[in-house]
């Protein structure tokens, strides 16, 4: 019952457009609108949204990954949905500064936004059209400041290729060099800071995944590095 | 050299056949690049070869010597017991070894190590000289292990713990039970290969059970009071193939066993059962060549964790199953994994290459029913004393359905991966 008439009250605050105690916590609703129009040309949110290009928004906070029914998603992203990722203010707000880091193969095509308060903006305008929204960011046991992005001194350094080579063969226990893509992603010839900061997010456990929390969780800055450098020079 | 020499010279007369086998060696000797041999071509064996072979680029002669020329994965037979995989499916040729890595593939038995000459002597006649040996044989079962069964009545009541006819052999044997029969297994007692194996094989065994012939019962004879991955089992039998299953415990006499395969019944503590198929599945040891080689201490062959050198002799390197080493479980992952750092240590010794610090990582998936699949995993390193574990993870009992089928999948997705990274 309660969830209905807050539910409704997120309808009415949509209709009635930001209220303060909202855009306090997160960044402003009013500005996110604007940020809105870009993302409007595939996703569509309010009542009556449906699946366009990309899935409708309406209750992104709190929905499994890669689950709502009939739209396609890429493999990446339904694997993190089984393997438990729910969207939360910080894996949202980590996939929209660079989706393509944060799920290799996403079908959504777009750059992503390095503004940490645009992103800030443009998710307290989501907000409003999900269940709960006062719970959020809270609820994210997560929550551990807003700047994700790696450390530009951690993407700077030069990973050491021989040494990668060796530390692939941990690899590729399970990922296929010819980038065979079944069951296991295909890792070669990914961006070697795409890598990086996908192997910082499995270390940091944003991503979900239990082997790979542990593969990434013991491996040093270097050797992460190491890694990139070696699987970006990789044709697949 | 002068031996593989004069072995040749016999080949050569008796046979195209054996001169095509034998000429590769006699090239090696008289070039004088340092030379490799591996014993035994599954996940620890054909691995370190292929690494050692690749990552060398040509400047080690590297010679596998396996039996079989069909290997048959002992990873995911069980699945094929239960109709989820073709017996083709995990068949695997050493072809591409021989053609794209230039690895000198010999299907021969070793029968001998001279570890004063570094030779080995191989059932066929011939004799490999080697500077590093990597001997990575798998298991062999413990004579009189089980009261009443030796090797000899692996027909009549198989193990099915080497892939290949013996899992076809089991297969049969299930399907062919007479309603509301009886399967019943006995489980090894610790270290054993595969330690959810046991496990997953009954699962496979009530999978097919529950279609054809569901009133047939199943009881596992286990001297062990825990196993891997228990509360995961126990939760799918009960949820999959409630009342079918019955395990005996060490508590109820599961260690007290003895087989009879010409009457087919299974005595627990004294008490006789009439069974219709009885897997029986013996306490292990290393591969025998192992003990032929003199690097055996008790059933096992110990290692240096950071190089997988043999205690005993630093010239040889044991892997996989075979090997005593710290906290990793006997497995093909785990096989597949320390023959990288094997590989590695090897051409640091011959070659110069750099050495790396060793780093291991296993996981091991099992299939439950249909799309119920569960893994255990850790990571491990080496220190001094033995190969110990950094951090781990398992699957949890009440995981819900996608997450389980997605671990299926990717269970799938791992055969394709480690079968290209050990055959090419």
């Amino acid at each position: 019952m309660g969830r209905i008439r807050n539910a409704a009250i997120g309808l009415v605050i949509a209709i009635c457009a930001a209220t303060p105690s909202f855009s306090n916590e997160i960044g402003s609703a009013e500005d996110g609108e604007t940020l809105w129009k870009e993302c409007k040309s595939c996703h569509a949110i309010g009542e009556g949204a449906k699946n366009r290009v990309g899935p409708h928004l309406n209750g992104i906070f709190g929905r499994r990954a890669g689950a709502e029914d009939g739209f396609k998603y890429s493999n990446g992203l339904t694997r993190m949905g089984k393997d438990g990722l729910i969207w939360e203010f910080d894996l949202l707000d980590r996939y929209i500064e660079n989706p393509k880091a944060f799920a290799s193969d996403t079908r959504m095509s777009y750059r992503g936004l390095k503004d940490e308060q645009k992103r800030a903006d443009l998710l307290a305008f989501l907000r409003r059209y999900s269940d709960n929204p006062g719970d959020i960011p809270e609820a994210a046991p997560t929550v551990a400041g807003t700047d994700h992005s790696v450390d530009p001194t951690i993407l700077a350094i030069q990973g050491d290729p021989e040494y990668g080579a060796y530390l692939s063969s941990e690899c590729t226990s399970c990922h296929q060099l010819s980038g065979e893509n079944d069951g296991i992603p295909g890792i070669v010839g990914w961006p070697a800071e795409d890598f990086v900061i996908a192997m910082h997010a499995y270390k940091d456990k944003f991503r979900p995944h239990p082997v790979m929390q542990m593969m990434a969780g013991r491996l040093s800055n270097d050797e992460i590095a190491a890694l990139a450098a070696y699987f970006e020079a990789l044709d697949s | 050299m002068k031996i593989n020499r004069r072995l040749f010279m016999g080949g050569a007369a008796a046979g195209a056949a054996a001169t095509t086998l034998s000429a590769p060696m006699v090239h090696a000797a008289g070039h004088g690049k340092p030379k490799v041999v591996v014993i035994g071509g599954g996940a620890g064996g054909a691995t370190a070869a292929r690494y050692i072979a690749k990552d060398s680029k040509g400047e080690i002669e590297v010679t596998l010597v396996e039996p079989t020329r069909s290997y048959y994965t002992c990873f995911f037979s069980n699945l094929y017991m239960a109709g989820f995989r073709e017996l083709g499916s995990i068949a695997h040729s050493y072809g591409k070894l021989a053609a794209e890595y230039g690895i000198n593939v010999v299907h021969d038995w070793a029968v001998g190590i001279d570890r004063e000459a570094r030779t080995v002597s191989l059932a066929g006649g011939g004799t490999l000289s080697y500077d590093r040996l990597v001997l990575s044989p798998g298991i062999d079962f413990i004579d009189g292990a089980v009261e009443g069964w030796d090797i000899s009545h692996q027909n009549a009541m198989p193990h099915a713990y080497k892939a290949g006819s013996q899992s076809e052999l089991l297969k049969a044997q299930v399907e062919a039970m007479p309603e509301g029969g009886t399967f019943a297994m006995v489980a090894p007692p610790n270290p054993f290969r595969c330690p959810p194996g046991p496990y997953e094989r009954i699962s496979m065994i009530a999978h097919i059970l529950k279609d054809k012939n569901p009133t047939a019962k199943i009881i596992i004879a286990d001297p062990k009071p825990k196993f891997s991955k228990m509360a995961l089992f126990q939760e799918g039998w009960g949820k999959h193939y409630d009342g079918m299953i019955d395990w005996v415990g060490p508590d109820f006499g599961g260690d007290n066993v003895s087989v009879n395969p010409h009457d087919m019944t299974l005595t627990i503590d004294g008490e006789v059962t009439k069974v219709d198929v009885c897997n029986v599945i013996p306490a292990m040891k290393a591969g025998k060549i192992c003990d032929m080689a003199g690097i055996t201490d008790g059933n096992w062959a110990p290692v240096n964790p950071h190089t997988m050198q043999s205690r005993v002799d630093e010239n040889i390197h044991v892997l996989g199953d075979a090997s005593s080493q710290g906290d990793m479980p006997k497995s093909g992952f785990a096989a597949n994994s320390q023959a990288k750092v094997a590989a590695m240590a090897v051409r640091s010794a011959l070659t110069g290459s750099k050495l790396f610090p060793a780093k291991f990582t296993n996981t091991c998936w099992s299939l439950i029913d249909t799309d119920d699949g569960v893994k255990v995993g850790a990571s491990y390193e080496a220190t001094d004393e033995k190969i110990a574990k950094v951090d781990g993870f398992i699957s949890q009992t009440g995981e819900d359905a996608e997450l389980r089928k997605a671990t299926y999948e990717e269970s799938i997705g791992w055969y394709a991966g480690i079968t290209s990274d050990m055959f090419g």
